[in-house]
Order: C-alpha cells, then sequence, then structure tokens
C-alpha cells in the first residue's frame, strides 16, 4: 500500500502555491483571449511559395494600417495564422488583404480559413462562457451536495476550483490562447474532475460504514489505494486518446486537447491530495455519514 | 446480476443491429430504401460560411416615429386639438398643446382601444408611451411596441436575406432567427462569401426622384452623391416611384450604346404613375437613387408609358446582375450588419476530416491495446464493447441527424478513452471480491452491484457538463456536447448489456477456474 497520506500536507502546500501563483498570473498577466472573445479577425492562410516567411507578410500587413497584426506559423510549413483587431471596421478587408498580398508576392495564397467576430458578439460569447463555467460549478455542487454530505461537497469543489485555475495560470503563463473550444474543455475538465473525486469518495464512504475504529487520515489513504488502479487506467485511456488528439487531430484542436491534458492531470492529482485532504482537515468520522443518514 | 433471459438477449441484439444498420447508411453513397438518413457534416468539416446579421432598427424606429407624427397631426386636427412644436429627437416624438386639451390628449393615448395607440387589446401594453415632461409631451416606442417592431423588421428581413440566396442558388442554404433582431446564414460548400456579403449588405432601397436645383420644392431637397463618388446633385425628397413597384429586373446589353443595363417592369400602379410623372416633365433629369446614392440621372425625353425601363449607370455585367437581383427580390427594411463570420473553406475541412479521423484510429487503437495488455480475456471483451458502443454512437447520432463538427469528432475520441471507466471500475471491483470470495460467479455479481453507484455518479457528472455545453455553446462546440452527451448513453448500455452479457457467458463456462481475471 502506498502512504499517499504521509504527503498530504506537502502536496496541500505545494497547491496553495501553485493556486495563489495562478491567480496572481490571472490577475496581472491576464488571459490570452483569442478573437472570440476578444473580437478582431483571423485569417489562416497557405502559401505555396517558399520565400514567404512570418517577417515579410508581418511586413506587408503592417502597411495596411489594421492595428495590432499578430502573425505566426500554424502547423505545417506553409500555413500561417494572421490575428488583427479590424478596427477600421471596412467591410471589405479580406478582399483588400488578399488584393494586397497578391500584389505584393503574387497571386498564391489560398485563405483556408477567415473568422470576424464583431465587439458586441465577443463580449456576448466571453459573457455565456463564464456563466457556462459558474452554472457546471454550481450544478456539480448541487449534485454532489444530494449525493454526499456537506464535508464531501466541500472538498470537491476544492478540488475543482483547483484544476480549473490551475489549468488557467497554466494558460496564462504559457499565453496560449483562450477561445470556444478551451472553454469547452474547461467544462469537461470540470466533469473529469468530479468523476474522479466521486469514485474515490464513494470508497470513503463505503470504509467509513465497514470501520469504525479507523481514523479519516488512514481511512483516506485505504480509499485512494482501493481505488489506484482505476484511477490509473482510466487517467491512462483518457490521455492515451487526448494525446492522439493533440499529436494527430490536427492545429485546430491542439489547444483543446492541451488544456484537456492539462486538466486531467491536475484532476486526477486533486482528487487524491486535494479532495482527501479536506475530509481529513474536516474531521470526518463514521459518525458524519450516520448522522445524515438517520436525518434521511 | 449476471442472468440474462432468452428474451433479453434477443432483445439487445437486435438493438445492437439495428444501430449497426443505421449507422451503416453513412457508408453507402446512395440513400438506403428503409432509412434516408445520415450524420452531418458541421460547416467547419464540409467548408462553408456562416454569417450572423444583426437588423440596424435605428431608421426603423425613426421612420415610424415620422409616420406617427404625420398621423397624430391630422388625428388631433379632426378633434380639433391644435398641436404644436411637433418635432422629432432621439427617437422621441415631443409636441406640445394647450392646457385645456392636455387631459384629452392622454385619455386618447392612454384609452384601452385608442386609435392612435393601439396594441392594448391584443397585448395588454400599449405600442407608445406617453410622457409629459415639463408640459411637453414625449411619445415613445413602449416595450411592447418595439418588440413587435422589431419582429416584423427580422420577419421581413429574414424573407428578404432568403430570396436575395436563393437567387445566387447556394446548395442548402440555412436562414434562421436568432433573438429578435438578428439572422444566422448557414452557407454550406461556399468558401468566398464575398458576394453574398455583399449582396447582404445593401439595404437595396430605390427610389426615382427628379433632380431639383431650385429650393422650391414644396417637398424639400436633399443633397445626394453619385454612386461613382464623381459628383453631387440636390434632389427632391419627393418620391416618384419605389422599388415596391417593381415587377422583375433583369440585366441586359443596351445594343444602341453597347452598355450593360438594368432593365425592369413595373406594376400597374407603378407604371401609370410612371407614365404620368415623364410625361408632364420632359427635359427634367430623373435621379435613380439606390440607398442614398445617385446610380444615374439621365434627362427624361419622352413619356415612358408602357412599365418599362431601363437604368444605365455604368454598370460591369456582374454589377447589373447583382443590382437586378437585388431589385428582383425587395428592399431590406433595414440595414443588416455582419456582426460574426467564420468561413472555412472545403480543402481544410477535408484535411479536418482526415486529422480527426487519424487521430481516432490511433487514439482508438492505443486504448485497445493497453486494455488487452491490462486485462486480457476482459480486455478483450471491453474491446469489442468499445466497437459496439462507438457504432451505435454514429448510429444514434444518424439517427437524430446530428451534425458532426471538429470538435465532434475529438468528443468521440474523448469518448473512447473515457467509456473504458465503467468497464474498468467494474473490473477492479471484482478483483478485489475475488480476494474474499472463491465462488466466480458470486465475486463477479457483487463487483457488478457494488460499483454501480460509483459508475452512475461518476457518468452524471459529465452529462451535467455535457448538457450546459448543449445550451450554452454554438456551433462546433454544440457538436462536442452532443457526441459527448450521446456518448456516455451508448457506453452505459453497451457495458451493462453487452458487456455485461459477454462476462456472463465467459464466467459461467470458466466458474471453476482460479484467478479468472
Amino acid at each position: 500500500m502506498i502512504k499517499f497520506n504521509k504527503f498530504y500536507t506537502h502536496f496541500n502546500i505545494i497547491s496553495l502555491i501553485l493556486v495563489i501563483l495562478s491567480l496572481i498570473l490571472l490577475t496581472f498577466k491576464g488571459l490570452n483571449y483569442g478573437i472570440d472573445f476578444k473580437g478582431g479577425t483571423l485569417i489562416e492562410l497557405r502559401s505555396s511559395d517558399n520565400n514567404i516567411n512570418v517577417s515579410n507578410l508581418r511586413d506587408n500587413l503592417n502597411q495596411m494600417d489594421l492595428g495590432d497584426v499578430s502573425v505566426k506559423k500554424f502547423g505545417n510549413d506553409q500555413d500561417y495564422l494572421i490575428k488583427f483587431e479590424n478596427k477600421n471596421d471596412s467591410k471589405n478587408i479580406i478582399e483588400e488583404i488578399r488584393s494586397n498580398l497578391d500584389k505584393s508576392f503574387g497571386n498564391n495564397f489560398d485563405f483556408r480559413r477567415v473568422e470576424n467576430v464583431g465587439p458586441k458578439v465577443s463580449a456576448e460569447l466571453l459573457k455565456s462562457g463564464v456563466i457556462a463555467i459558474s452554472v457546471s460549478l454550481a450544478l456539480m455542487l448541487i449534485y454532489i451536495w444530494i449525493r454526499f454530505e456537506w464535508q464531501f461537497s466541500l472538498g470537491a469543489i476544492i478540488a475543482l476550483f483547483h484544476d480549473v485555475i490551475i489549468t488557467l495560470g497554466l494558460f496564462s503563463l504559457l499565453s496560449l490562447e483562450i477561445n470556444l473550444s478551451i472553454i469547452a474543455a474547461i467544462l469537461t475538465i470540470v466533469g473529469y474532475s468530479m468523476n474522479d473525486t466521486v469514485v474515490i469518495f464513494d470508497r470513503v464512504r463505503e470504509n467509513l460504514r465497514k470501520y469504525s475504529d479507523i481514523k479519516i487520515f488512514e481511512l483516506t489513504n485505504i480509499s485512494i489505494n482501493e481505488t489506484l488502479s482505476r484511477t490509473l487506467i482510466t487517467s491512462i485511456t483518457t490521455l492515451l486518446a487526448l494525446f492522439s488528439i493533440f499529436f494527430f487531430g490536427g492545429e485546430i484542436l491542439k489547444g483543446f486537447s492541451l488544456a484537456m491534458i492539462f486538466g486531467v492531470i491536475f484532476g486526477t492529482y486533486s482528487s487524491i491530495y486535494i479532495a482527501n485532504t479536506v475530509l481529513v482537515r474536516l474531521n470526518v468520522s463514521q459518525k458524519t455519514i450516520l448522522k445524515e443518514e438517520e436525518k434521511n | 446480476m449476471l442472468y440474462f433471459s432468452k428474451l433479453r438477449i434477443i432483445f439487445v441484439s437486435i438493438f445492437c443491429l439495428f444501430f449497426i444498420f443505421v449507422a451503416s447508411n453513412n457508408l453507402l453513397h446512395q440513400d438506403s430504401r428503409f432509412i434516408d438518413k445520415k450524420i452531418n457534416l458541421g460547416l467547419d468539416l464540409q467548408g462553408g460560411s456562416y454569417l450572423l446579421l444583426e437588423i440596424d432598427n435605428a431608421p426603423v424606429i425613426e421612420q415610424k416615429l415620422q409616420n406617427t407624427s404625420t398621423l397624430i397631426r391630422s388625428f388631433f386636427k379632426e378633434k380639433n386639438i391644435r398641436i404644436s412644436n411637433l418635432n422629432l429627437t432621439n427617437d422621441k416624438l415631443s409636441f406640445s398643446v394647450e392646457d385645456n386639451f392636455k387631459q384629452q390628449v392622454i385619455d386618447e393615448f392612454k384609452s384601452q382601444n385608442s386609435d392612435i395607440n393601439p396594441y392594448y387589446p391584443v397585448f395588454k401594453s400599449h405600442q407608445f408611451n406617453l410622457e409629459e415632461v415639463g408640459g411637453v409631451f414625449e411619445v415613445s416606442f413602449s416595450n411592447q411596441g418595439l418588440v413587435e417592431l422589431k419582429t416584423s423588421s427580422q420577419d421581413q428581413a429574414l424573407e428578404i436575406v432568403r430570396r436575395r440566396i436563393d437567387e445566387i442558388g447556394t446548395n442548402e442554404p440555412n436562414i434562421l432567427k436568432r433573438g429578435n433582431d438578428r439572422v444566422l446564414v448557414e452557407l454550406p460548400g461556399l468558401d468566398d462569401p464575398m458576394r453574398i456579403k455583399s449582396l447582404l449588405g445593401k439595404t437595396a432601397n430605390l427610389t426615382f426622384r427628379f433632380v431639383s436645383n431650385d429650393n422650391q420644392d414644396s417637398f424639400g431637397v436633399e443633397k445626394l452623391e453619385y454612386e461613382d463618388g464623381s459628383s453631387e446633385d440636390f434632389v427632391s425628397k419627393r418620391i416618384i416611384l419605389s422599388g415596391e413597384n417593381l415587377l422583375d429586373a433583369q440585366p441586359r446589353m443596351n445594343n444602341q450604346t453597347n452598355e450593360t443595363v438594368v432593365s425592369f417592369t413595373l406594376d400597374r400602379v407603378g407604371a401609370k404613375r410612371f407614365g404620368k410623372a415623364t410625361s408632364s416633365n420632359i427635359g427634367r433629369q430623373l435621379a435613380i437613387v439606390l440607398d442614398g446614392k445617385i446610380i444615374s440621372a439621365p434627362v427624361i425625353r419622352d413619356t415612358i408609358a408602357g412599365g418599362n425601363g431601363q437604368i444605365s449607370g455604368g454598370f460591369t455585367f456582374q454589377s447589373a446582375t447583382d443590382l437586378a437581383l437585388l431589385l428582383r427580390s425587395g428592399a431590406l427594411p433595414a440595414p443588416l450588419n455582419i456582426i460574426e463570420e467564420r468561413t472555412v473553406g472545403p480543402d481544410l475541412g477535408q484535411d479536418s476530416i482526415n486529422a480527426g479521423m487519424i487521430a481516432l484510429l490511433i487514439g482508438f487503437l492505443l486504448v485497445i491495446i493497453y486494455m488487452f495488455f491490462k486485462y486480457k480475456v476482459f480486455g478483450f471483451i471491453t474491446n469489442f464493447t468499445l466497437i459496439v458502443n462507438l457504432i451505435i454512437l454514429l448510429g444514434v447520432l444518424t439517427l437524430f441527424e446530428a451534425t458532426l463538427t471538429l470538435p465532434g469528432i475529438a468528443g468521440i475520441i474523448l469518448t473512447v478513452g473515457m467509456a473504458v471507466d465503467a468497464n474498468v471500475l467494474i473490473f477492479e471491483r471484482i478483483k478485489e471480491e475475488l480476494k474474499n470470495e472463491k465462488n466466480n460467479i458470486i465475486a463477479f455479481d457483487s463487483g457488478y452491484t457494488k460499483s454501480r453507484t460509483a459508475i452512475l455518479d461518476a457518468n452524471i457528472t459529465t452529462l451535467l457538463a455535457a448538457i450546459i455545453l448543449f445550451f450554452m455553446g454554438s456551433g462546433p462546440i454544440k457538436g462536442f456536447s452532443v457526441t459527448l452527451g450521446v456518448g456516455i448513453f451508448t457506453t452505459l448500455f453497451s457495458v451493462y448489456f453487452i458487456a455485461r452479457l459477454l462476462t456472463a457467458i465467459y464466467v459461467s463456462k470458466n466458474k471453476d477456474k482460479e484467478a479468472l481475471i
């Protein structure tokens, strides 16, 4: 049996530091919002000319007074991602860019994807993203509150916030783009992390009924060990699927799968080291669940 | 938990076969005779354009209030109440009356069967609010009035947008209302929405008005620019004829001038009016005004009586075709702004499909190999279940004609990764049970029973996340929530019916063997 409980305090401190660091990053560095949430225009283009590179593309576009322009390579060597604020609100800006590029570099561009999000829509998308995450956290809270005692709910929710905050912190640290699919990833992480926590909690509760003489500190450790192989196998198969999306699923899904990979790792870690330690710190015992059951 | 009746086995088999049959429909090129359903590919996979248009209702509100002001004037004139200082500013009509008429004006506006302020009998709210500010009456749209106005302009806009897009003839456009002032347009297979965008960007409000250089015109004049920006002219505000009177418009080649023109046919009322106006104004310039810009202002040389005419204005064949199309399909009630646009080229869509399929295949193989390595015989059962699960998932998506998007494919891959969880929970539990229980059948049975709550809990949490995504997400993200959510149900079905059935058969044949799992 692995002595997970030996490191409860250590990892709690590490997690606390990570959460604080993430919050600091989120407050001062902020998130790198994509055009979904910031508004602006995105163009993915493929060039058939090897002489074209990021810097001469950028120079060309900077002449056009588009506001803040970012040009990046996107996967394949000749694919580029261009993003700008689209301040001057011209209706035919895409056509203008196309003809400007054709004039400077010859006619060898393929506009593979064009997205244009107005300021009103982006504000709405951001709002609905925040609402979606809040509602999902609230629903999880309600669900686990119905299924378990409040100490367990608190543990699960703290673990959830831990996962979401650290994942976002990591996105801030690495300046990874936050777009609609990242919101989807975060919601899935919320579901996954909850899933992992609930399975261990289920076992903790079962063991609480079974053993009246074992302290919660030991009992959580027993429960973690009993469910450990399941936790690992599920995490591994999920990660196998996610890595496969990350490496083979194309550029568009990279951010999504990366967020999910972080989330699954944090989620697995937090169900062991965060959710359970909350039970220990709240000194949950057999009485806790018996009292609750008498009430019902 | 391990017992299966014959009837149930038959039921499960029929159920699986049905969905396998439905799913296989996607592989056929022609439509099946029994079920003509297929999974739709989202715009991000098949390529196409998504446009969200917002109706700018401000001009409509102003126009409606302008009409109302005329109405108010004549309405109270009949009742011998003198209205003075009638003004329209900031979406508010203001006017004043003599003090002894004030109460009467208020009564007219607040009456339940008011002629000047309708809607009350139907909506229990008037069309306009009347307020008295500093001795002056102010009339503005009530909430209900605004809702009605927006709904009606949205209905009209939807109709005109549909006509314009149908005229261009793209395949299977999807045109829907969003909110009460937006129209969503989805155009599958269209990789350059330039033309549609420019067609939808025009209100196409056509008027024929006389050029009137003297300021004596009783309707007032306004200064308008020419379409090509070359010069300006004063044009009367009096509208001789508007686009509503057009029956047809077509691009034509004028044989005499060798110029591309738009020829039009007027309806009876229009033809009469046009004939009258032209006959009495020979020698004057008639301006053809589109969306506040003069296309051309030819001099009237003769009476135009037949109701046929031509618009020239230095058109190319393309621009004449577009103008004719706009005139045929009618004017928008208000300008439309494109507030969101997402266009994916067909080759990127195909690349996404390929990448998604490769990722699915590799993810699937990795999971299968891992499970086989971990559980041997039971790994085989899990894998078989997983395959059936995937097929049923595709079958359900086909049956509902769901839209598959790139994130949707990611959802399927994720389902593959997480679907084994339920089986893992069961098998791990059985392993534990086997430590204390020598009888294989009892151990397997209680393994299934005891793991059930954890499995339900775990899946309900994921389902909750998927449901929220379904309601909050749009387009591609919705596709993700659909595959993730449906995946949970197919997973639970395949684990509890298919995997359990196979496990039951295997265990009952090997019940005396030791270390079964």
